[in-house]
């Protein structure tokens, strides 16, 4: 029987890994996400997941190991942040072309410098061109839930690319958050034992990770491309199954009070939450507001985007990672580019806010409602709240 | 049981192993490359009921053109520094699968193989993490040419001292390399793992049984092997054997295994002058008589070390 109790939304993840019988989890401990991994040791260490505990010596060891573990047919998981994610990186971008169904955990965290340990985008958004598929989780059963639908997902043969869930460090990561664990017999009724599409075997050798050379290069990066962008249609029909098995429905894109909103704030993570706060204070008001939020961010979910805000007046959109040197941030940019040839289009403008762990509040969310409706052909991205 | 009572197969010149061989016929390294037959040596040992892990390098790159492949058991390669950490994530896997009936129920030994680069300098902490971790069914070997030959002569952490490459070379205020050459052997022994030991293709019988012990015993073991560079050591293509054998008869490549850090070498009791192994390579040519008699000096004094590691700690 599943059970709801109260729990830290990083042990919930931990509980989802063990539930899913994870077989390898290489990892290394770094702020904020260290109490999922120190969960996945004690529960290795007592007994109750009969998995592999790999205590490398560095993030690039992890998803080295994580890439090994994957391609020799084990379920592989592992959990990181901000400069972890960062030393990962070379690896980050292998592991998709290899199509290894890694699922890693990010507890997201800024990117030094300088060096903080709170909460931004900016460590995902460093490695979203990589070829993963990106989830973000806006609270704790979702995190737990995503986690199980990332193995699903992950694993299925038509897809076999690894998934990043991202949940918001300490604001999502280290709350304690009333969340339904469910049962193994219902978790094994949505979550086969993973089948590898091909794995290292002696008695069927192949080789894995050769030099593609001008002639191969291009076809290997389409065919991981196609994989990716064909993984929406599994991603919604495991979304579907997760609600016929646990009776929670996900969307690749949520949305909250937008059907008849003329200016609607598209955010991702857990200040989706605050924002629709905000949007209760401001229908009060008699305004005609919305929110809408990505869960999938990899592949970019385009038409549905197209549905849920294409027909607002104004859309702001947030970005939680401010890429220097360029116009606008990694959100705003892709939200501009899917809207550019569109005939009908909202005006879109661009905020910044949340770097580095600074408190993103509904005050700030109804400042950004009123200036995204107030302005037109916005240039730049603003930083709301910036000290100058 | 000790390390060095672990039973293997021994090859012989009567049991040498035939045909096919594990890596396929031919190669696309250099003329006369010491380290491709090494390699192909290394692998006539292991057979093919092993998963074989490459860092990327001069092996990696002349092996695997993708659509072809000369590896004719399971291989990986996945980057440059992380051979052993790769390795690690195979091993761990292969034995949970094993655990939860989903693997084959023999023992698998997971071979990491890779360059002096790729071990010594930019694979040093991979390798020290596992080495550290102790993994049962982990064999790590470097084939070491002493250079970043795959990008083209620069030297490395194993570089010897005095060799010209193109980032340390020869001019007026350059003897080509300062550093004398990085341990390695004893920075893996340094771990306490059971089984370190040296080898060349020169040595061919002596490499095999040796790669042979290092998969029987069970923990991490390490081993160090003599890869000549024709290319890169400005040295005729037909010399590479026998640079492994003057490396090994003047005492530059001293021969040894360490069994539970207990020492066993191969004695040179009367080695050859240093200048005949280094008059064939054009590498060393710029260097001078007392140059090289510091060389020497330095060679015999960690040549004196096994020595007498082996007096104190014999197998």
């Amino acid at each position: 029987m599943a059970k709801r109790i109260g729990i830290e939304v990083s042990l919930a993840v931990a509980e989802a890994v063990k539930l899913a019988d994870t077989d390898v989890i290489a990892a290394y401990p770094i702020t904020p996400q260290t109490h999922i991994v120190e969960h996945l040791s004690e529960l290795v260490a007592d007994g109750s997941l009969d998995a592999a505990y790999i205590p490398v010596e560095s993030e690039h060891s992890a998803m080295s190991s994580c890439l090994g573990s994957s391609a020799a047919g084990a379920r592989t998981f592992t959990a990181t942040s901000s400069q972890g994610l960062a030393l990962m990186n070379e690896m980050i971008y292998i592991a998709p072309v290899l199509r290894t169904p890694i699922v890693l955990a990010i507890a997201n965290r800024a990117l030094s410098a300088p060096i903080n340990i709170w909460n931004d985008h900016s460590d995902i958004m460093s490695v979203r061109d990589a070829g993963w598929i990106c989830l973000f989780a806006e609270n704790g059963q979702e995190s737990l839930d995503l986690t199980l639908i990332s193995f699903r997902v992950a694993e299925d043969p038509k897809v076999s690319l690894p998934v990043s869930l991202n949940l918001d460090g300490f604001t999502l990561s280290h709350f304690i958050e009333p969340i339904e664990i469910p049962d193994k017999e219902t978790v094994d009724k949505f979550l086969p034992p993973f089948v590898p599409c091909f794995k290292l075997d002696i008695k069927a050798p192949m080789s894995l990770g050769l030099l593609g050379g001008p002639e191969y290069y291009t076809e290997s990066r389409k065919a991981t491309d196609d994989a990716l962008l064909a993984s929406k249609t599994v991603i919604k029909k495991a979304f579907a199954e997760f609600n016929d098995v646990f009776g929670r429905q996900y969307n690749v894109v949520e949305s909250y009070q937008a059907k008849d909103a003329e200016t609607i704030v598209l955010a991702m993570g857990s200040i989706s939450e605050t924002a629709m706060t905000a949007v209760d204070e401001l229908r009060a008001q008699g305004k005609k507001v919305g929110i809408v939020r990505l869960r999938l961010w990899r592949p970019l979910p385009i038409e549905e985007i197209v549905e849920a805000v294409g027909h607002a007046k104004n859309l702001a959109v947030i970005d939680r990672h401010l890429v220097l040197g360029a116009p606008y941030g990694p959100v705003g940019l892709e939200m501009m580019s899917v809207f550019y040839s569109a005939s009908q289009k909202p005006n879109i403008s661009n905020f910044v806010l949340g770097l580095g762990g600074r408190d993103v509040t509904r005050d700030d969310f109804k400042y950004i409602f009123d200036r995204a409706a107030a302005q037109q052909g916005q240039t730049r991205y603003e930083i709301v709240g910036v000290l100058e | 049981m000790r390390a060095a009572d672990v039973p293997f197969e021994k090859v012989t010149a009567k049991n040498f192993p035939k045909g096919p061989d594990s890596l396929a016929p031919g190669h696309r390294a250099c003329q006369g490359c010491g380290e491709v037959l090494a390699l192909r040596l290394l692998l006539k040992a292991l057979g093919t009921e092993f998963i074989a892990v490459s860092a990327t390098g001069c092996m990696e790159v002349c092996t695997g053109p993708f659509p072809q492949s000369a590896w004719r058991m399971p291989w990986v390669h996945i980057a440059f520094e992380n051979a052993a950490a790769v390795a690690s994530g195979v091993e761990q896997a292969v034995h949970v699968l094993r655990r939860k009936g989903r693997g084959h129920q023999q023992r698998i030994p997971v071979v990491a193989i890779a360059g002096d680069g790729g071990t010594a300098d930019i694979g040093l902490q991979a390798l020290s993490g596992a080495l550290e971790r102790q993994h049962v069914d982990f064999v790590y070997v470097c084939l070491d040419n002493e250079a970043y030959m795959n990008t083209g002569i620069q030297r490395s952490s194993a570089t010897p001292f005095g060799a010209n490459t193109t980032t340390s070379p020869v001019g007026v205020k350059s003897k080509g390399q300062y550093t004398w050459k990085k341990n390695m052997p004893a920075i893996a022994a340094a771990h306490g793992i059971p089984y370190v030991a040296t080898a060349t293709p020169a040595n061919y019988l002596d490499l095999m049984n040796k790669i042979r012990r290092a998969v029987a015993i069970e923990g991490p073991a390490y081993m160090h092997v003599y890869a000549p560079c024709p290319t890169g050591w400005r040295m005729k293509a037909e010399l590479a054997v026998e640079s492994a054998k003057l490396a090994v008869s003047t005492r530059i490549f001293p021969l040894y295994e360490v069994l539970d850090g207990h020492y066993a070498i191969r004695k040179v009791d009367k080695p050859t002058p240093i200048a005949d192994y280094f008059k064939i390579q054009g590498r060393f040519r710029h260097l001078n008589a007392e140059d090289i008699e510091a060389i020497t000096k330095k060679v015999n004094s960690e040549y004196d070390r096994i020595v007498s590691l082996s007096e104190t700690f014999p197998v």
